[in-house]
């Protein structure tokens, strides 16, 4: 019982924060706000049994990648008189659109059917010995790609950040 | 206790499509480059959360590894993009999206 209510507040914060984040004013609130966005989802997360994608969450979102847009947005200098705002015409048109997107989407996942329990729920798949052992056997390729895909990133981003290229 | 033996699968459905209207809603409300990154960043986690939520109900740890993954790629994608958006204000001296309209028809 206490687990569904965990599950509704999580869930309502989380859209409370998303919807934060795409209007509040300031870009460094927004910022905050994705940042208790991604811990919401992390809690999720931990109520599904991933604990180890929770921490991993935990580490490059909210740790990693937010610190990364906060840096840039302190470097851009921007706040609230410097934001750029769509009319308001623009806004209500992206509203509606949205909202359509949200209606169909919703719409088409009503039918579908459930799946079946079969209450043989594994609760060990999130821990990281099996997640690790799916890593280095069955998506070893993938995973030695995925660091050479961040090398190149990191090169990419380095060689684009410097002052002029000659 | 957790939540796959008391919650149904089609809780999170709604869960991720809401979220990732709120993602594209984002995308189509704001007009600063900075902002609409993270509206990505916030569809790729909804996206990520079914993700998970189908890897546990189905008890298959494939979905996770998959998760593990989309998280690589938002990292690298996250770097070369604000590095991107660096450029563009160094060089327009804003973030706004509009200035960038020279590929417009």
């Amino acid at each position: 019982m206490i687990t569904t209510y965990l599950f509704g507040f999580l869930s309502f914060l989380a859209i409370m924060f998303a919807l934060m984040v795409v209007l509040s004013k300031n870009p460094v609130h927004s910022v905050l706000y994705l940042v208790l966005t991604f811990f919401t989802i992390a809690g999720h997360y931990v109520l599904l049994n991933a604990q180890f994608l929770a921490a991993v969450h935990v580490i490059v979102y909210a740790g990693a990648i937010m610190v990364l847009f906060l840096f840039v947005i302190m470097l851009l200098n921007l706040n609230e008189e410097t934001e750029p705002h769509k009319s308001v015409w623009l806004k209500a048109s992206a509203t509606v659109a949205a909202g359509l997107l949200l209606v169909v989407l919703v719409g088409s996942l009503k039918g579908a059917e459930t799946i079946v329990a079969t209450n043989k729920f594994d609760p060990n798949i999130g821990l990281i010995e099996n997640l690790g052992k799916s890593l280095f056997t069955d998506f070893l390729l993938p995973f030695e790609v995925s660091s050479i895909l961040l090398l190149v990133a990191m090169v990419g981003a380095v060689l684009l950040g410097k002052k002029s290229i000659k | 206790m957790s939540a796959i033996e008391v919650v149904p699968l089609n809780w999170y459905l709604m869960l991720s499509t809401i979220l990732f209207t709120i993602g594209v809603l984002g995308v189509l409300f704001r007009r600063n480059a900075i902002i609409i990154f993270m509206s990505i960043e916030l569809m790729l986690n909804a996206v990520n959360l079914l993700l998970v939520a189908f890897s546990s109900y189905l008890s298959d740890s494939k979905g996770q590894v998959f998760v593990f993954f989309i998280m690589a790629v938002a990292a690298a994608e996250v770097a070369v993009g604000l590095a991107i958006l660096m450029m563009v204000y160094r060089n327009t001296k804003s973030s706004d999206i509009n200035v960038l309209n020279k590929l417009k028809w």
